[in-house]
């Protein structure tokens, strides 16, 4: 019998997903698992606004300097069949201002959700799941934000006990109205607020015609000092049904994450002539758009030119010997 | 996203001019194509439009 056969014929929900469950690529989240670290391997950062912490999270906040980031952070055992989890820590507690906003989001290209066909009335239920665990309990709030980030629909899970993983799921319904990005810009954001005031925050349940970061009443961690919040297996995904989280390889999501970002920290060998070198420099994937180039560390004075989606060229210039380069290419939205 | 300086550059190796930007952007220096689509591209621009961003011009 073949899978479609049988999930028509399957009668119960639980044995639609566990079919579903078989099916890949279902995940529309990159990095759900928080395996791939190219900016900070595995090192405690703080990050500023719009910086990315573990690939493809992008972190954003009002006020500066509230919370470090670490992947694994605090070293606890992650739930089952996870090896890894975002973790964020509280440095400096605030209380949110009405306009203030702290939050962990993935952005999510309009290519990949395209099939969503959100803004019409054939618009797709789905379905968002993740393991959560947090030094603080109560309702903690997100959304789902899209249509140029006009439109959100927030919304709201338990955390029951402290410091223990617990599982969640948020079943939306899509959203029947506003004009939603299709081409390679962003489709799609999956939020989730860690305090945010009443100015970016909505009732929940409901799509609204304003992009909020988070759900009114949620719990705002960056409220308590040295609180902790740790996320993984977020996993995004057409229907009402949450299937077990889609494990891709290692090289899958490094490839998936390399379309929006590429960190080169191997030494880059330059043809050499006496006062300058030029290589032409071919990407590991074709990038999302064209990527801004940063030179970390160089012998000389680089510089990158034709930047396209797929490849550039780096000329060096008065170097002391030999001629090397270690650089990102940075397409992420 | 701090945006303290940004400057045109032309292509070293044609001359064409204003062919992207260097852009010290959160105390990193960093190379901004054209491309509507990069998000430093387009943060700078809404910054120009805003009126709390000029472009130097190229050397």
């Amino acid at each position: 019998m073949t899978k479609a056969r049988d999930i028509a014929s399957a009668t119960t929900p639980n044995a639609n997903a566990a079919l579903l469950a078989t099916f890949p690529h279902r995940n529309l989240i990159i990095n759900g698992a928080c395996v791939i670290d190219q900016r900070n391997s595995g090192s405690s950062v703080t990050p500023a606004d719009t910086n990315y912490t573990v690939d493809r999270w992008r972190y954003t906040a009002s006020q500066a300097s509230k919370f470090t980031f670490q992947q694994n952070a605090g070293s606890v055992t992650p739930p089952a069949g996870f090896e890894n989890y975002m973790g964020f820590t509280v440095a400096s507690a605030v209380t949110v201002g009405s306009g203030d906003y702290f939050a962990i989001t993935q952005r999510i290209e309009g290519y990949n959700v395209n099939q969503l066909e959100f803004g019409t009335s054939n618009a797709k239920t789905v379905t968002l799941s993740f393991w959560v665990r947090s030094s603080l309990t109560g309702t903690f709030g997100g959304t789902l934000r899209g249509a140029s980030f006009g439109r959100s629909y927030p919304f709201t899970y338990a955390i029951s006990s402290a410091n223990t993983w617990e599982y969640k799921t948020v079943t939306v319904a899509g959203d029947t109205s506003g004009t939603y990005q299709s081409g390679n810009t962003t489709g799609l954001e999956v939020i989730f607020g860690l305090g945010v005031g009443s100015t970016n925050s909505g009732t929940a349940g409901a799509w609204t015609a304003s992009g909020h970061f988070s759900a009114t009443g949620a719990v705002s961690v960056v409220g308590t000092g040295s609180a902790t919040w740790y996320i993984t297996g977020v996993q995004l995904e057409v229907g009402d049904t949450a299937t077990p989280f889609e494990h891709r390889s290692y090289g899958d999501e490094l490839a998936r994450c390399r379309r929006y970002y590429q960190g080169e920290t191997r030494q880059f060998l330059f043809y050499y002539n006496p006062s300058a070198s030029l290589v032409n420099v071919n990407y590991q994937e074709e990038m999302r758009a064209a990527p801004t180039v940063t030179f970390t560390t160089s012998n000389g004075s680089p510089s990158a030119g034709n930047i396209g989606t797929n490849n550039c060229y780096f000329l060096i210039t008065a170097a002391a010997s030999g001629y090397y380069a270690d650089y990102t290419l940075s397409a992420e939205l | 996203m701090n945006i303290t300086s940004a400057q045109y550059q032309n292509d070293a190796l044609t001359g064409a001019a204003n062919a992207q930007i260097v852009a010290t952007i959160d105390d990193a220096t960093l190379t901004v194509p054209l491309d509507p689509a990069n998000r430093h591209y387009a943060e700078i621009l809404r910054q120009v439009e805003a009126g709390e961003l000029t472009i130097a011009d190229a050397d």
